[in-house]
Order: structure tokens, then sequence, then C-alpha cells
């Protein structure tokens, strides 16, 4: 990630595609490892563990939507259903049969794999904006279910409160515990990622991005990886909601409304679509803009407007700023932050001897 | 008339006179969609965009008159704006990227969209009266009329437009086929802006009679989420689909709240043209009147 190579030196394939390309990947893995597992946690003030929680959790969902968008080229308005059908399986399971985390979770998300394949058939006909309506209405009669079913609710307020995940007696009930709990999900999610795109499958899903009827005459089932993307997803936001549920102890419905398909959806362009570095980076940008919104209007806010105005002047203000930056990428760098980091280390591989 | 003849009767009025609404909103998206290939997102946002700029003219005391041409001339300009700065650069680019620049201006009309023109819920009153208009065995409130005659107005001048006009058939022209076009002396880019101005107008139009209906505040750009169902049914490229989409949808929605709503719970309304449109997705994607399209490598 940081090292600077003198060449390319690769000669067969396996090297090109290899997930170290030099040793000195494995040392940077290794530090970035301590440091987020020996030094973060026990260095850095509870406050700023909570919002790299939050980080976590929003990798694993932005890691999922992007393998359908950025990888497969398919799209889903419906991601923030898909999350609540994954947190409201798990939060009835932990509630009604006392099931523990590890096997809620699994459960959420494969319960989100189904109802994202559901969501996903029409994705055998249609594409583009037909699919982007028709995963939209996923969205709304999803959310809309959940509302009126009180047997997945959980009755008038929509929210099942659930404890938090215990593992051999230990319970995660701090947001340093917490913290331990959510990296693990967010790593695994990482590495499953990097592996799945480099394998057959995630080849197989850039062919049908690239020119789907092309990727079908050479041999792909496309109709399988368009629901196979949509499944994998979908499992991945299945868990994100599962890790909401967990880390605020309740699931609740309002945590997954349209906006938040729409935030998921900003950080793999602010990010980079194809990308699970920019994935990585989106969901952080995501997750501190508002917090960075927030401090900003407290400090500066405050001589314009009154408390009162402040929620409402927060709540517009992220929403534009989110949108304008959505359009800013789209139109300026639709690589989006990973370009800006491949352009950084682009420069400095021959720095200082550039010309 | 029986009883059950007559309810059915006020709900099939009532719904097609909401549904001719829908259309009026559904038209601007049909019409950007027909001329440019590129999808709206942002229409409900329009409209919310169009309903505060009224009542933010008429809070300045200006006659309703007034309101509206400030209304009509503010939209025009914001679509051409928006085409030149944010669907401009996108030509040629995937399908997705220009959903995704819609959403983005969605994003943010509703974000600075009440904070530069007020947050609270404001009525927006035309001088119409509020006694309800009974046409045989049912009611309507007056601004249902109003909007269902506009509805009707505008698709007759458009009708009159793309069939007589010049600058009606060169658009047809470019929705047909854009290089054609170009090639006959057409300039296809401009005719792109006019297509997202005429959406402007249409949303500025949609935003007095929705507005007026509904109050105007932010949940006015819900209406947008209506326009998707009204489009598939019709077909996304014709005026007429968009007319028929939306008295369809308008009375499926009615019927579904009046009969369906006391057993399943409220919503209805809401949830019911979306299962519709599922099932037209699923058997006749392009829609009633929509055109077929073949696809090669």
């Amino acid at each position: 990630m940081f090292h600077r190579e003198s060449g390319v030196f690769k000669t067969t394939y396996s090297a090109d595609m290899a997930l170290y390309p030099l040793p000195i990947a494995k040392w940077t893995v290794a530090v970035l490892a301590l440091v987020f597992v020996v030094i973060v946690p026990f260095f850095v003030h509870e406050y700023y563990l909570s919002i790299l929680n939050l980080i976590f959790i929003a990798i694993v969902g932005a890691l999922g939507l992007n393998i359908l968008v950025g990888y497969t080229g398919q799209i889903s308005i419906g991601h923030g259903a898909f999350m609540s059908v994954g947190a409201y399986t798990a939060a009835n399971l932990a509630v009604k049969l006392g099931l523990p985390f590890w096997l809620t979770l699994p459960a959420g998300g494969l319960m989100a794999a189904l109802i994202g394949v559901i969501v996903g058939m029409p994705s055998l006909r249609i594409k583009g904006l037909y699919l982007a309506i028709a995963t939209l209405a996923g969205q709304l009669i999803i959310e809309w279910t959940i509302n009126r079913v009180p047997a997945i609710s959980g009755g008038a307020q929509s929210s099942i409160e659930v404890d938090r995940p215990t593992l051999f007696g230990f319970s995660f009930n701090t947001q340093g515990s917490l913290y331990f709990f959510l990296l693990f999900f967010a790593v695994i999610a990482i590495v499953a990622t990097l592996n799945l795109v480099r394998s057959r499958i995630g080849r197989a899903f850039v062919a049908v991005r690239d020119q789907d009827i092309a990727a079908e005459i050479i041999g792909i089932n496309i109709y399988r990886y368009k629901l196979l993307a949509f499944a994998i997803s979908s499992f991945y936001a299945g868990v994100c909601g599962v890790l909401y549920t967990y880390y605020f102890g309740i699931a609740n419905y309002e945590q997954f409304q349209l906006v938040v398909s729409i935030d998921y959806l900003a950080m793999i362009i602010i990010g980079g679509l194809g990308s699970v570095l920019g994935t990585i980076l989106g969901a952080i940008f995501v997750t501190l803009l508002p917090i960075v919104i927030r401090i900003f209007m407290e400090n500066v806010g405050g001589l314009f407007f009154t408390t009162a105005e402040m929620a409402n002047v927060i709540s517009g203000l992220r929403l534009g700023v989110f949108g304008g930056l959505i359009i800013f990428f789209l139109i300026v760098e639709p690589e989006g932050l990973n370009r800006l980091w491949r352009n950084i280390r682009s420069y400095f591989r021959v720095w200082p001897f550039s010309y | 008339m029986s009883e059950d003849l007559e309810f059915a009767f006020a709900l099939v009025l009532s719904g097609a006179s909401i549904g001719l609404m829908y259309s009026l909103i559904a038209l601007g998206f049909v019409l950007v969609y027909k001329a440019t290939d590129a999808i709206n997102f942002a229409q409900g946002e329009f409209v919310m965009l169009a309903g505060m700029i009224v009542v933010t003219a008429l809070g300045a005391e200006a006659p309703l008159i007034a309101a509206i041409v400030v209304v009509l001339l503010a939209m025009i300009g914001f679509g051409f704006g928006l085409e030149k700065v944010v669907l401009r650069p996108l030509l040629g680019r995937p399908v997705v990227a220009v959903i995704m620049a819609t959403i983005g201006v969605a994003a943010v009309l509703r974000g600075w969209g009440p904070l530069v023109l007020g947050i609270e819920t404001r009525s927006l009153p035309l001088p119409i009266g509020d006694e309800p208009i009974s046409i045989g065995p049912a009611t309507l409130p007056p601004i249902q009329v109003v909007g269902a005659a506009v509805a009707i107005l505008f698709f007759i001048a458009f009708n009159w437009f793309f069939k007589k006009s010049r600058m009606g058939v060169a658009m047809r022209a470019v929705a047909d086929n854009q290089q054609v076009a170009q090639a006959m002396g057409i300039n296809v880019e401009r005719y792109f802006a006019i297509a997202w101005a005429m959406a402007g107008i249409v949303s500025a139009l949609g935003g007095v009679v929705w507005g007026a209906m509904l109050g105007v505040d932010v949940q006015l750009a819900l209406v947008g989420l209506k326009v998707f169902p009204v489009v598939i049914l019709g077909g996304l490229d014709s005026i007429g689909g968009a007319l028929v989409g939306g008295l369809i949808i308008g009375i499926v929605e009615s019927l579904a709240a009046g009969y369906l709503a006391p057993y399943v719970g409220g919503g209805t309304k809401d949830f019911a043209p979306y299962v519709l449109m599922i099932l037209v997705l699923m058997i006749r994607p392009y829609g009633i009147f929509g055109r077929r399209q073949i696809e090669r490598v």
C-alpha cells in the first residue's frame, strides 16, 4: 500500500494477482494490524473509538454494495432495506429464541441474501434505470412490510432491543470491546472481498459489468452471476445491519431508510467504484463528514442560528453536502478517492526524479 | 345507483383526478428521458423546489400571477443550468452515473432548498375556494379539479407542440435518433437543454398544484416517488403513456386505499402502486406504450 516499486518484474499471472505484490506489502499489513489491534484500542479515547466502530460497520456494508455496483455493474437503491432485513432477522432470533450472535449474524446475512436475490430477480430481464427503480420499489415495499407486520417489527415502535453480543461469557458492552468485535468483522469482510474479486467469480462479475452480452458469449452464465452478485452483496448488507443492531443494542427501521441506501451509494462513488481501498476510504469519508459538519456548525453556526434551528440546519447541510460531493466526484473524478490516492502514489513513485 | 357503486364511483373519480396530477409530474420525467435518455431521479425535488419558490414569492407580497411567472422563469433557468453543469459532462457515461448524479441533485435540493427557502410547512392558497365540487354522486375538492384541468391542458398543449411546432418536431427527431438529427442540422445539445427546461416548466406547475394541495415543505418531494410507477406503467418514452399511467396509478391507489386499507392498515396508497409496478416490470418492462429496445453488441 505504501511501498514504492522500482519497476515491473512480474513474469506470471499469479504474481500479478497476488495480494502482496512485494514482501514489503506484508510488512505494511503487519504494521497496520499492530496499530489497529494493539495501539489504537488502548491509547485512543472512547469517543474516537465509537467513530471507528461506525466506520467498521460502514465498511462492511459499503464493500457489499461495491461488489454489486462497482464490480458487477448492477445498481441497487435498496441496500438500506437489505440491512433492515438482516437486522430484524437477527434481533428476532436473538430475542425470541435466545440465539447467540455467531448464529444470528450469518442467519441475518443469509436472510438478507435471500431477499436480495428476490429483489434482484428483475435484473435478469432489465438493467440500468429499470433495475434502479425495481430496487427502489424493493426498498419501499420492505420498509412498509416491516412497519406493518408486528411479528417482524416487534410492535408499535417497530424496534427490538437486543443484548450486546457475548462470547465465552465475555460481554462486548463497552466501546473498547465492541471495537474488537467490529474490527474482526470488518477485516473478514475486507479480506473476503479482496479474494473474491480476484477469483473466477469476481472476474466474471467484471466481465458482466463491462459488456454483459459479450460475457455471455464467452461462456459466463450472466443470470447466475447477476443473482450471485445480488446474493453476496445483500449478504454483506444483512451482516452490516446485524452489526448495527448489536452495536446500538436496538433494531430500528429508521436506521435503514432510503436515505441510508443513498449514503452507501455516496460512499462507494466518493471512494471509487470497483475498488476495495476506495470503499474503505469512502466509508471513512462519509462517516466522518456529518461529524465534521456538526462540530463545525456547533462552533461557527451558533453565530447565525438559534439552537432550535440548528438540528434542521445540520441535517439539511449534511444532505446538501453529500449530494454535492456525489455530483462533484461523478463529474470530476469518477474513480473517486481511490484514484486520488493512486495519483499521489504514482507521483511519489518517481519522486524526486520525475521529469 | 346503489351505495356500493356510488362509493366505487367516488373512489375512481377522486383517483382519476389525483392520477392526472401525477401525470403532470411524470410528464417532466418523460420529456427528459425521451429527448436525452437521462433519468431524472430528482423530479419530486424539482416540484418541491418550485413549490418553495412560489410560497417564498407569495410571502414577499407578490400577487399569485407574478409568483407563477417567477417560478416558471426560475425553473426554466434551473433546468438550463442543471443540464449545463451536471448532465452535459456526463454525456456518454454509463447510465448508472446519470442515475447517481440525479440522486445527488435530489439530495442537494432536499438539503439546501429548505435551508435557503424556509424549513417550516407553508400553505399555498389558490383563489378557488374550499367548496367541494360535486360530480354525480361524488364530490371532489376544488384543488383536485383544478390540478386535473391543468394537467389536461398541458397534455393538449404538449401534443400540439410535438406534432406541429418546429421545435417540437426537432425534439422528436432528437429523441428518435440523435446522430441523424445532428446530420440534419439540428443542434442536439441545445435541445437537450430545452428538454430540461421543459421539465422545469412542468415541475413549476406541478409545484403550484401539488403545493396548494399538500402544503409546501420537504415532504412535497415525496410526490416524486409516485412518478416511477406512472412512467414504468405507461412506458418511459411515451407522453400519452404518462397520461394513461397516471390515471391507472391514481385509480389503483384510490381503490386500494378505499377497499384494502381497512384490512391491512394505512400506507396502502404508497404501497399498491409499487406492487403494480413490480408486476409490470416482470411482465412488460417497457410499459404499455413504451418503445421496445433491442440491444446489439
